[in-house]
């Protein structure tokens, strides 16, 4: 069991407060989804999270460790943490990209030793991506290039992952391609906290809401618990026709407030 | 053809080329006798060409352009840019305004290491002032920025040098140096420069394999597991150190640096790691061939190595612009 914990995190820069005394944890065995609009502090919260941004107060820690004290290698063992997505700057082949989630391991591309190579198989196998083991990037999809980027932070077989919007630009069945892949990782017992845009796809998809604004986290919790058009008009600013049946929901976006 | 079979096939060509290199030169000298001034079997005057002139100027043009190739692909997948060169950070340009320098007050008369030790000076603090920036940076452009603004100054320096320059014959020093040749080096020009050359290039080596992860972009690079700030720090400090100490040796040279690892890249699956030992050997190997020319072309004086190169390498870069602004941008 590992657990991602920050407390009263707190990030400035200059005179801006770009997070308030944001408290959540992510352990391993459910799929937690970040919302909130555009500038809400989001990427810069699982930043803190990760100890890659300076804290203005607060803590962020794994088992208990300053996550910022922890090298980068150990880290990157523990927690999987994938961006949003920037072009690869060069045209490598599918299967070195993914093996590049196995740099925390001493992985060098070309020479991986047995351990590595047996990873980077799982990773492309699970990700459907071994028809395109050798295919260049620069031929690829966005989907097929997304599922590349999943492989990548599987292949790390680090038991949380954080994941900055992994299905930005992506059509609506790549997209649920992407969340079919992490609800399977946390269903094989890993942790995820990613961000999302689509309430729909989160409430599908995630067994718990964070939802954060202007900074601070105004509700976490199931999306019984969090999930109603009043939230939705809070944090986006939007009318919106929330409906449950069964564990069913339905999230109709009417207009902006 | 594998990373590999690669190396070991410009490993093979840098001996074909080395000792070719021996063989030819403005001096007509037979294959026989060649061969006897090698095994030390040969009259003074001939193992005197082969091995305190041939040998040295050859091996000179060799560890410069392995020393520039080396850098340029790091600085490539640092930068993640295949226009990057030993010179985008100002370093080279710094380095060739520290032997400027000296030779502008003469100091090379009075103390013939004064030039390689104010190259190397220079390249230093000018690394040092990069890696401070990039420390404190987490912008490629502000680094690649700071670089320009450092070779833009350290042009202007070496301009206002010349144009100050007391007498013809210094200022006929410094633009003969400032044109980049490998002529006339002795086998302690390169005994003065090589500590550098190999601290700068193992540091090189050292991080391959975060140049390998900075292919995803720095924050995806940063989440596989690297230490970004460090991996910066060693790849400037091993540039400056390599490119300070080829710049030592043999002046400003340009543009191998660009293109020995434009040209290995698809061959090794276009990783940054694996293209830093061949970008080494062929850039080598390019120099080393390059100088065999400038010594054999019937001019009247012989040719600058670094204008040969240019000549070579500015319409390739300008090839290798356009083909990436129809592939990618």
């Amino acid at each position: 069991m590992t657990e991602l914990c920050t407390k009263n995190v707190t990030v400035r820069v200059g005179r801006a407060t770009l997070v308030e005394a944001a408290s959540f944890t992510l352990r391993s065995g459910e799929l937690v989804a970040l919302l909130g609009p555009n500038g809400a502090g989001k990427t810069t919260l699982l930043r803190a999270a990760l100890g890659l941004g300076r804290l203005s107060a607060g803590s962020a820690t794994l088992d208990g460790a300053a996550t910022a004290r922890l090298s980068s290698m150990e880290r990157a063992r523990r927690v999987g943490y994938l961006p949003q997505v920037r072009p690869l700057a060069w045209p490598n082949t599918v299967r070195d990209v993914v093996a590049l989630g196995r740099f925390a391991y001493g992985a060098a591309l070309g020479r991986l030793r047995a351990r590595d190579a047996e990873a980077v198989d799982r990773a492309v196998a699970a990700c459907d991506l071994a028809n395109l083991a050798h295919r260049r990037t620069d031929t690829l999809s966005g989907g097929e290039l997304a599922r590349v980027h999943c492989a990548r932070a599987f292949a790390a077989e680090a038991p949380l992952l954080i994941a900055d919007e992994p299905t930005a630009a992506l059509d609506l069945r790549h997209q649920f391609q992407v969340m079919d892949l992490l609800r399977r990782f946390v269903d094989a017992g890993g942790g995820v906290l990613v961000v999302l845009h689509d309430v729909g796809l989160a409430v599908r998809f995630a067994d718990r809401l964070i939802w954060m604004k202007d900074g601070a986290i105004l509700a976490d919790g199931s999306p019984e618990e969090t999930l109603t058009a009043d939230r939705i008009r809070t944090v986006y600013g939007m009318h919106a026709r929330v409906e449950r049946q069964g564990a069913e929901w339905s999230v109709r976006i009417e207009g902006v407030v | 053809m594998t990373a590999s079979g690669l190396n070991l096939a410009l490993v093979t060509a840098a001996v074909v080329v080395l000792v070719a290199a021996c063989f030819l030169g403005t001096t007509p000298m037979g294959a026989p006798r060649v061969l006897a001034a090698f095994l030390g079997q040969a009259p003074v005057g001939d193992s005197l060409v082969v091995w305190h002139i041939r040998l040295p100027r050859a091996l000179a043009a060799f560890v410069v352009g392995a020393a520039l190739g080396a850098s340029g692909a790091a600085m490539q997948g640092l930068l993640r840019n295949p226009l990057a060169e030993p010179g985008v950070l100002g370093v080279s340009a710094s380095a060739s305004l520290g032997a400027t320098f000296v030779l502008y007050y003469g100091f090379a008369d009075a103390w013939g290491y004064s030039v390689p030790v104010a190259a190397i000076t220079g390249a230093s603090a000018a690394s040092a002032l990069i890696a401070l920036v990039a420390v404190h940076t987490s912008s490629v452009v502000t680094l690649i920025l700071v670089g320009v603004g450092l070779s833009s100054f350290a042009g202007a320096a070496m301009s206002l040098l010349m144009n100050l320059a007391p007498n013809p014959f210094s200022l006929a020093d410094m633009v003969n140096w400032m044109l980049g040749s490998v002529a006339n080096r002795s086998v302690n020009d390169l005994a003065l420069a090589a500590p550098f050359m190999a601290i700068g290039l193992a540091i090189l080596f050292a991080t391959r394999r975060g140049l390998s992860a900075l292919t995803l972009g720095e924050e995806a690079a940063v989440g596989v597991g690297l230490d970004l700030r460090r991996q910066r720090l060693a790849v400037v400090l091993g540039t400056g150190l390599a490119t300070g100490a080829a710049v030592a040796i043999a002046g400003a040279i340009g543009f191998v640096g660009i293109i020995a690892p434009h040209i290995v890249r698809p061959r090794v699956g276009h990783d940054p790691a694996r293209s830093l030992l061949p970008s080494a050997l062929l850039a080598g190997v390019v120099l080393v061939l390059a100088d065999i020319a400038v010594r054999l072309l019937p001019t009247s004086s012989e040719l600058k190595l670094g204008v040969v190169a240019a000549f070579i390498g500015a319409p390739v870069f300008i090839w290798i612009t356009l083909q990436r602004r129809a592939v990618r941008d």
